[in-house]
């Protein structure tokens, strides 16, 4: 039972990347939103940058839950 | 509760061993059949009858071509154009494998990393040949960047060594990951259910909350799907435009 314990907390603490991925994220949406509405013409451009940088930063957070998840169902 | 992870297992359909090498046709190899003969046919189709007025199929056909293209001038130039044939096969072989694992009890071939590696992997050397081959030693003038004072120089040139190395890992890993995370969390929340309707009694009412945030995820993953084969082909092409014109 202990070395079960201990690999849920080793599952819990493989997420605290989140953290810093949706400080990430949140710098991302906020430029977006800022750049659309001070430009809103600019928006098909801005569009696919947004789409671009905000798949890859979500992809780390991904690793994150990725890890997690072997750490917590893997056998 | 079955385990989440099950959805990924290799099961050998046709064994095929050749020399103490296992190259047996897999429920894996079936389903990236299923995808290239998916493909092929939908494309030969949609471009058969070329209409004047295209029908539904045909606008598809032509939008994936367009959108392609575009992607390719914006991200490597103009004249890139001897690069179409691969980031479009790319781009449609990671699309059809992410869509085909969408459908239930399918099997997602880009959840392995044994098929995103090798695709990435395919990248890498292209762009490592084509770029020795047009520009020689000049190539690695890559790892160089201008305007960087002499005594940072041997940092920050290890560093781009160690970022071009790391691409291949990255480009397959983002993929691979993304596929398997999705999965697994759909999974993992249709098992919250269950939990909920084995406790019985009006405990039932709660399966209604991992169902309905369920379908939400699904509607997500599609767009995951979709933004993936996005990613793989815009870094493709970012990768390929090293081996265009070398400005230093």
């Amino acid at each position: 039972m202990e070395t079960e314990a201990v690999r849920l907390l080793a599952g819990a603490i493989a997420l605290l990347p989140l953290a810093g991925i949706g400080l990430g994220l949140g710098k991302i949406f906020a430029a977006y939103n800022e750049a659309i509405g001070r430009n809103p013409g600019a928006a098909p451009l801005l569009d696919k940058k947004f789409m671009f940088t905000f798949a890859v930063t979500e992809a780390l957070g991904i690793f994150a839950l990725l890890i997690a998840f072997y750490l917590v169902f893997a056998k | 509760m079955a385990d989440p992870m099950h959805q990924f297992q290799i099961a050998t359909l046709i064994p095929f061993h050749v020399g103490g090498v296992d190259l047996s046709f897999t429920n894996s190899s079936l389903w990236m059949l299923i995808g290239t003969v998916l493909s092929i046919v939908g494309l030969t189709i949609a471009s058969e009858r070329k209409a004047m007025i295209p029908g539904r199929l045909q606008v598809g056909a032509e939008g994936l071509y367009n959108f392609i293209d575009n992607l390719i001038t914006e991200n490597i130039g103009a004249g890139a154009k001897q690069y179409f044939p691969l980031v479009f096969t790319l781009f449609v072989m990671v699309l059809v494998g992410n869509f085909l694992g969408m459908i239930p009890y399918s099997f997602t071939y880009t959840s392995h990393l044994a098929v995103t590696a090798g695709l990435a992997l395919m990248v890498f050397f292209t762009v490592l040949i084509i770029g020795i081959a047009r520009h020689g030693t000049h190539f690695f003038s890559l790892f160089v960047p201008p305007g960087v004072p002499m005594w940072l120089l041997w940092l920050v040139v290890l560093i781009e060594i160690v970022s071009f190395i790391s691409r291949p890992i990255t480009l397959s890993v983002r993929l691979f990951a993304n596929m398997v995370a999705g999965h697994v969390l759909m999974k993992v929340i249709a098992g919250f259910a269950i939990m909920f309707a084995s406790v019985g009694g009006f405990a039932w009412l709660g399966t209604l909350l991992p169902v309905a945030f369920n379908v939400v995820m699904i509607g997500f993953e599609f767009f995951i799907a979709f933004i993936q084969a996005y990613v793989f082909a815009v870094l493709t092409c970012i990768y390929l435009k090293d081996t265009m014109e070398i400005e230093h």
